[in-house]
């Protein structure tokens, strides 16, 4: 369990003042400039050496990406693009931090972009939270009025300015590609890759697309050293992480936590247990609605890492941690879940536009059994021409709760077929 | 260069092409709906994945760059799962309307699904349904059957540059439309349907007329305007049922204008389909003999210098050549084939024509557009000048009334004062001029069909030589021709003698009786009130303004009835073949002259199409060659005289009405009042 001086987000529950001055009483700001003496490289190296992955779900080493974003682009300028458009249900990690802890953010931006040679930032946020970003938007000025901003950030001598942006509500606006196309004013969609966006990203400019969270913890990590960051978790699965638990649990909450806690300690520790006990569990959605569900078989000693949860076949994702009592009809919640990334499939391509419509009018029947057993053949390898076949994840995300539905609970659908077929064959008699 | 291992095979490729494209060149087929090598890459189909090694998904050939070392596999079981899932989702929504479907038998889904699809649909739920749009009289709109390619929205943005299509709505409810419903304002709209992949974009005025396995299909020439689009005619029986476009680099790449497409239906209204003479003020039908032998009684004793011959615009070269001979014949220097007066010396090869070539433009940087309106008047061309300025570094100043060429165009001025600025490095965009390496001037008939139009030709001269446009391996000066028949006509010296008359005056020699009579060869816009009481001969194809005022009308053939030569505005040699029979009576142009020639008693050494040719060539050697544009001398002159102080009108008033089959055609009409006319409705009286 992490200790409370290993803690990055020591105001997430918003206990005191967001401000700068709380926000310095905590440690955020201190020693900013002597971090940016130190150079690019030196902040690159430090956060490559953290085994910091990215916070946003795909987890991908953060330095590295870092690090992509070339030395000389022929005098076109560099943006660091920072993602709080935070749509992944059961998600809501970077709304609190940025609701109780903007000043990680906003001293994040400036590292990164700094380590990146940016001179300007943008900061895309969700539409939906409105005072959230009234609240990052008065960080900011707060950081320009004290000089931490602007053209002198931190007395350093290097300029640099930090933009809000807010969304207008589009699930996809998340995915860098389409969120570098909304930046610019066009319609919400992924762009193709290659050119990635290290090279070809906002307005054509090489860009690098980072999470609040991945960000928001980088001026901790430079200031207690990579080590430090690196000694938490377990290897390549480093560091500290903010858990977002919902669902059927005595208190939802969101607690950062040490990587590769065991996921029965996370729930019972932090959120009070499962409703009427662990023995009550049905299953767990471990990182948010794309990735597939474990049943409570796997729960009892999976721990919450990229590396161990895909090991079972589903993955971190965001680490929203979905929990679901054996009340719960996990056909209808697969199928709400199906219904939502119908909505939100932008279009533009062939298998998700088709695909995810059919998957959720195929998801609708089976929550009343009004099927064939074959059709759950048939769902999955729809799922499976959908997953992998998109132009962004969107499809696989889409793909990937039914195929974990399917792998766990077949037994609960054909059940449930043969149900409605017998009180149909019934109503026939009668 | 590249090389990359393609099914085994390695193949070495230029840098900076797609997958695909190294696909096709190494001959292997990848199917796709999106991509179009003239436009951008979209990615969306997901129909051309291909498996990469050491990418764990396949990838999108289309999009994906070539890398040395890359190695494609494009025929393994999960390539072939994944486009079977691809066109399954293609299919799901798609109506499978095929047996009534206009796009039936050339339809890309169609035919990759013959491929590709299943044999039986595994989609129980119900099918999506989306409203049709109204695009205007032109493009059709199934809108169920569209598969989201996104081709007409990237051809009207990139291509036709107007933006005016997009696609509304997410996921399932994303439609492909203009939002707010209106046509499209694009004179290159026809082309969507040729680029729709579906039947989602068909031909309204084609719609339900013929299966595509049923038509004779003509490889010809249009003669609509002076580019000499390289088009295909689809015939079935004895009518012309559709006109597509034909692949042609230098010319028309592989789009053709609005008006070259879907004016065809004028081809079978108001046709001249008996010769027709006239007795007691009115016109009668008459026989071939009959109309000659009023011809040959008119014209005894009269003396040559009395008569004039006048070509029209759609004149073919062997026609102009024939009634020229016949004119020499009987003894007259009066001929044109400058029906609008235009000034232009068919002396000087280099100053009447297009000398950049088309596809040269795309090798200019800087360009001057003087009383030219390119859109309406050559709108491939048009398309071109915008495909270089998208190109970037392409600053253009036009001269002349103010328009909309679909591409960033500096209005310098109205008339030739600004042109004299210009000159004397006066104006800004002289500087413009001057930091160019290949800079052109481009004339069009606006400023050179006036008064002062020889002059203005010179400035335009000058301008060419002051500002390095014309050196070595580069000609920058062009004439902008908006008839089809003009260069064939100056390239032949269809042009006053010695002493002869041009179009202004042998109308007013018709006015004050020193011309007697006069044969119009196809021609339609001149002003026919001032013919006075001179005897008209008509011979044309169509009941236009010509064939209203003649005393004798002798039928003639269209572009698509006939086997004719016609030289476009940068002096390319082409030829057009025969895809249907001239209606009724009518004959080929060159055979009505040579057999009127012998009733007049002057008999034309010519007695095959093929001894016209040679004689053709014998006339001007530039028609020994086809295809291709043979390069002008520079031959630089001044002019005398002053240019005068009035702005550029426009020598085109109404794109789809400039000639007489447009005229004769519904589609055009149709045009016409949508988009010149404002969409005002006709009322009753209107007719």
């Amino acid at each position: 369990m992490l200790r409370d001086e290993d803690r990055i987000f020591t105001n997430l529950y918003g206990q005191q003042p967001w401000g700068l001055t709380g926000a310095q009483a905590r440690g955020d700001w201190d020693g900013t400039r002597a971090l940016l003496v130190k150079g690019r490289d030196w902040i690159i190296d430090e956060v490559k050496d953290s085994g910091l992955r990215g916070r946003g779900g795909a987890g991908f080493p953060t330095g590295l990406k870092w690090s992509f974003m070339p030395k000389d682009s022929g005098g076109r300028p560099h943006y660091l693009v920072v993602n709080a458009d935070e749509g992944e249900p059961g998600t809501c990690k970077d709304r609190d931090i940025i609701r109780h802890e903007p000043h990680k953010l906003v001293e994040g931006c400036l590292l990164a972009g700094f380590a990146m040679g940016a001179h300007a930032c943008y900061i895309y946020i969700r539409g939906e939270f409105h005072a959230e970003a009234n609240v990052l938007e008065a960080a900011i000025q707060e950081a320009y009025d004290a000089k931490l901003l602007g053209p002198d950030a931190c007395g350093s001598g290097w300029a640099y300015d930090i933009y809000v942006h807010r969304g207008a509500g589009a699930y996809i606006c998340g995915e860098e590609m389409a969120l570098i196309e909304s930046l610019e004013g066009k319609k919400g969609q992924p762009r193709l890759k290659p050119p990635f966006p290290a090279n070809m990203g906002v307005w054509g400019c090489p860009t690098t697309v980072n999470n609040v969270e991945s960000i928001a913890v980088a001026p901790t990590i430079l200031r207690r050293g990579a080590s430090w960051f690196a000694g938490l978790g377990r290897p390549k699965n480093t560091g500290t992480k903010v858990f977002c638990i919902s669902g059927h649990v005595e208190h939802p909450c969101n607690v950062e936590e040490e990587m590769g806690i065991p996921l029965r300690e996370l729930i019972e520790k932090h959120a009070g247990g499962v409703r009427g006990g662990w023995k009550n569990l049905k299953a767990i959605i471990p990182g948010g609605s794309s990735v597939p569900c474990l049943p409570s078989t796997i729960c009892d000693d999976v721990l919450m890492d990229f590396d161990s949860l895909s090991a079972v076949k589903s993955g971190l994702g965001t680490a929203a941690v979905i929990v679901m009592d054996q009340s719960t009809d996990i056909i209808a919640a697969i199928a709400r879940l199906s219904k939502f990334y119908m909505h939100e499939s932008c279009g533009q391509c062939t298998p998700c536009r088709e695909g995810t419509g059919w998957m959720s009018r195929v998801m609708d029947r089976l929550v009343e059994g009004k099927a064939h057993v074959d059709e759950i053949d048939l769902l999955l390898e729809v799922a499976g021409q959908v997953e992998g076949h998109t132009i962004c994840a969107l499809g696989d995300a889409a793909a990937w709760p039914i195929q974990g539905l399917v792998r766990h609970f077949r037994s609960e659908i054909e059940a449930r077929i043969l149900d409605h077929q017998k009180s149909a064959a019934g109503a026939r008699a009668a | 260069m590249a090389t990359l291992t393609i099914d085994g095979a390695e193949v070495t490729v230029e840098d900076g092409i797609t997958v695909l494209q190294a696909c096709d060149l190494a001959g292997i087929e990848i199917p796709r709906f999106c991509y179009h090598e003239r436009l951008s890459i979209a990615g969306n189909c997901r129909m051309c994945l291909v498996e990469m090694e050491r990418s764990p998904k396949p990838i999108a050939s289309c999009a994906m760059p070539v890398a040395d070392g890359m190695v494609i596999r494009t025929n393994t079981p999960s390539v072939r799962k994944a486009r079977e899932g691809v066109m399954e989702f293609l299919l799901i929504n798609h109506p499978l309307d095929c047996p009534i479907c206009d796009q039936g038998g050339e339809c890309d889904l169609q035919d990759q699904a013959m491929a590709y699809g299943r044999d039986r649909n595994r989609f129980q739920e119900n099918k999506r349904a989306v409203k049709d749009k109204d695009l205007g009289p032109l493009v059709a709109t199934i809108m169920t059957r569209c598969i989201h390619c996104t081709r007409c929205i990237r051809f009207a943005t990139e291509i036709a540059g107007v933006e005016e299509l997009g696609a509304m709505g997410r996921g399932e409810h994303m439609e492909v439309g203009t939002y707010v419903e209106n046509a499209l304002t694009s004179e290159l709209s026809g082309n969507m349907i040729d680029l729709c992949p579906v039947g989602a974009l068909t031909s309204k005025p084609y719609a339900f007329t013929a299966r595509s396995w049923e038509l004779r299909k003509t490889e010809s020439i249009d003669v609509l305007d002076a580019v000499g689009s390289n088009i295909r005619v689809d015939a079935r029986g004895r009518e012309v049922v559709r006109v597509l476009p034909r692949l042609n680099e230098d010319v028309n790449e592989e789009w053709i204008s609005d008006k070259t497409r879907f004016a065809y239906d004028g081809l079978s209204r108001q046709r001249l389909d008996t010769p027709y003479v006239r007795q007691g003020g009115k016109l009668k039908p008459a026989t071939w003999e009959a109309a000659f032998a009023a011809i040959a009684e008119r014209l005894k004793g009269v003396d040559g210098s009395k008569i004039a011959a006048i070509a029209g615009d759609l004149a073919c070269a062997e026609s102009m050549l024939a009634l020229k001979d016949l004119m020499a014949a009987l003894g007259s220097v009066h001929i044109d084939c400058r029906q609008d007066g235009a000034k232009l010396d068919a002396a000087n090869r280099s100053s009447y024509l297009f000398n950049t070539t088309i596809a040269g433009i795309e090798e200019a940087d800087a360009c001057l557009l003087v009383g030219t309106n390119p859109r309406w008047e050559a709108t491939l061309v048009n398309a071109r000048l915008r495909k270089r300025w998208l190109a970037g570094g392409f600053p253009v100043g036009l001269i002349g009334a103010p328009v909309d060429l679909t591409y960033d165009v500096q209005h310098l001025g109205a008339g030739p004062a600004t042109l004299k600025e210009i000159f004397d490095g006066r104006h800004d965009f002289a500087q413009v001029l001057k930091a160019a390496e290949r800079p052109m001037i481009i004339l069009g008939m606006a400023a050179l069909a006036r008064k002062d139009g020889a002059e203005i030709l010179a400035a335009g001269v000058e301008i060419a030589e002051a500002f390095g446009m014309v050196g070595d391996g580069w000609n920058g000066f062009n004439v902008l021709h908006t008839a089809a028949a003009r260069v064939a006509g100056l390239d032949l010296g269809f042009v006053p003698g010695e002493g002869g008359r041009d179009v202004e005056a042998i109308l007013t020699g018709a006015q004050d009786g020193g011309i007697e009579a006069v044969y119009l060869l196809g021609a339609d816009e001149i002003d026919m009130n001032r013919l006075g009481e001179a005897f008209v001969i008509y011979q044309g194809h169509h009941g236009d303004a010509g064939a209203h005022r003649a005393d004798v009308i002798l039928p003639g053939a269209a572009y698509t009835e006939k086997e004719a030569t016609y030289v476009n505005l940068e002096g390319r040699v082409q030829r057009t073949a025969r895809a249907i029979f001239p209606p009724g009576e009518a004959r080929e142009d060159w055979t009505i002259l040579r057999a009127l020639s012998a009733e007049l008693g002057h008999a034309l050494p010519y007695d095959s199409l093929a001894a016209l040719r040679t004689r053709l060539e014998d006339a001007a050697p530039s028609f020994a060659e086809r295809g291709t544009v043979r390069p002008a001398a520079w031959q630089p002159f001044t002019a005398t005289g002053q240019m005068l102080d009035a702005p550029f009108g426009a020598a085109v008033d109404d794109f789809y009405m400039t000639d007489p089959i447009c005229r004769a055609s519904e589609t055009m009409a149709k045009c016409s009042t949508l988009y010149v006319s404002g969409g005002v409705k006709a009322t009753g009286t209107d007719g």
